[in-house]
């Protein structure tokens, strides 16, 4: 061991309902443990304060998605690899499937969980990008009942979430997007395995010309991943022949809150994610408002 | 078996073996300490190098990062069950041939998640082969000899 683990109790339950109802009677006392990618380093650190978890392995009704006329949800154990494979993420979500390439590598992709990578909370996860561009929303479970929650609204600040204390995110749905522009670029020092400095995807629709339907989201530039809601306001309703670039970059300063870390500083990351705004629009414009020449197959 | 711990069965290399374990351990110190096959190897621990890589239910894992309680009544097949009845498989002959190993640590890992490839992709192009050993991190040979043995590995048999 790396550190000495702390004596902690697991519980298994065999069914949702199960685990609600434990969640129920003590709220707060267990911390759900999905594929453990996040959890396990620092549990065997000795950096984890919670000894008491709820391993989600025997829910297999959480493992499915479900492809429905005009929606996609996803259990929150979907694995990367599941949507990485799933062929209807593939055609209508791209930017989720290009996230989940860029999660770790083969074996996280097999273990981490799509609702772990959200519920985790990270600033820096590669899901919460593309999921914040195509509009998703979370489906939040306790005994008390079932709610929807608008995934923008999900985070609400650094490792924060708005999940109560009895609550389990138990799944994620997207509304299927028309035909459109799909986009993401992580930025990192290599390829795989690599947390981001910053990430942005985007998703747009075009009508005749004219940008009718505009969502951006950013990833390592602010305590959670962010929504950029005034570079869409200085887009929407704009024509691809005449996109207000530089606008748009002074507007994501007002959506980023970036710091220094380990991993890059502050200065770095607004200026590439400007880059890498510019960079979107450039090929935005460049894709001439024909949604087959930009749609990419994965 | 001490206070907290757990019966946990598992299948390793076609065995049934039960190891009494903490829900919580790490599988990886589950098949080093409490079954002894030291094979499967600890590099970071955080699930970043892949020297600790082994097949559960027929996925590539870092073991490191399993805890046992999610590993019961899993197959999982280590380093030490990949070669049958004291003769290499293809795959680890091609690590031989090509010289693929140098100070050897990351090798089991390697191997592991170059099987784990080849199933899913037979005959992968040094792109597939990259990304598929992403995971897996190597301070010695720059990579080139290892890609070269997968590439051996995956290519179909010369035919006369």
């Amino acid at each position: 061991m790396r550190g000495d683990a702390p004596p902690c109790q697991v519980q298994v339950p065999g069914s949702l309902g199960e685990a609600l109802l434990l969640m129920g009677q003590e709220p707060g006392r267990w911390r759900p443990l999905a594929g453990g990618t996040d959890l396990m380093v620092p549990f065997a650190a000795g950096r984890l304060e919670a000894t008491r978890f709820l391993s989600l392995q025997r829910l297999d009704e959480l493992r499915a998605i479900e492809v429905e006329p005009g929606t996609i949800t996803f259990g929150t154990l979907v694995t990367y690899s599941q949507v990485r494979q799933h062929g209807a993420v593939q055609r209508h979500l791209p930017n989720l499937v290009q996230s989940a390439k860029v999660t770790g590598a083969v074996a996280i992709q097999n273990r981490g969980t799509l609702g772990g990578n959200l519920a985790n909370g990270s600033p820096a996860a590669d899901s919460p990008p593309s999921l914040l561009a195509y509009g998703a929303e979370v489906e939040l479970a306790s005994v008390r009942g079932v709610r929807w929650v608008p995934y923008e609204a999900f985070h609400t600040g650094y490792k924060r979430t708005a999940m109560a204390a009895d609550e389990l995110l138990t799944r994620i749905r997207v509304t299927v997007p028309a035909p459109g522009f799909h986009f993401y670029r992580k930025v990192g020092t290599r390829a795989a395995q690599a947390v981001a400095k910053i990430c942005l995807a985007a998703f747009a629709r075009v009508e005749d010309g004219i940008v009718r339907e505009f969502r951006v989201g950013l990833g390592s530039v602010a305590p959670t991943p962010v929504r950029a809601r005034s570079v869409e306001a200085a887009i929407l309703g704009r024509s691809l022949d005449d996109l207000p670039v530089r606008a748009a970059r002074e507007a994501l300063l007002a959506d980023i809150a970036p710091i220094d870390d380990i991993r890059s500083t502050a200065r770095y990351r607004r200026t590439v994610a400007g880059n890498v705004l510019a960079q979107m629009l450039a090929e935005l414009a460049g894709s001439n408002g024909d949604p087959q020449s930009f749609c990419q197959p994965q | 078996m001490n206070q907290g711990e757990m019966r946990l069965e598992v299948t390793v290399n076609g065995v049934p073996r039960t190891v009494a374990a903490y829900p919580m351990a790490r599988l990886l110190d589950v098949l080093r300490d409490g079954l002894g096959l030291v094979g499967t190897k600890e590099g970071c621990g955080e699930g970043e190098c892949g020297a600790c890589s082994v097949i559960m239910d027929g996925k590539l894992v870092n073991s490191c990062l399993v805890p046992a309680v999610q590993a019961q009544g899993a197959q999982i097949l280590t380093i030490e069950g990949l070669a049958q009845g004291g003769s290499l498989t293809r795959l680890q002959q091609a690590f031989v041939t090509c010289n693929g190993a140098q100070c050897g640590f990351c090798t089991p890992g390697m191997v592991l998640a170059a099987a784990d490839l080849l199933r899913r992709c037979p005959d992968p192009s040094e792109a597939e082969i990259r990304e598929g050993l992403a995971g897996n991190i190597c301070r010695c040979t720059g990579y080139v000899k290892i890609v070269d043995a997968v590439r051996q590995a995956g290519a179909p048999p010369v035919r006369p």
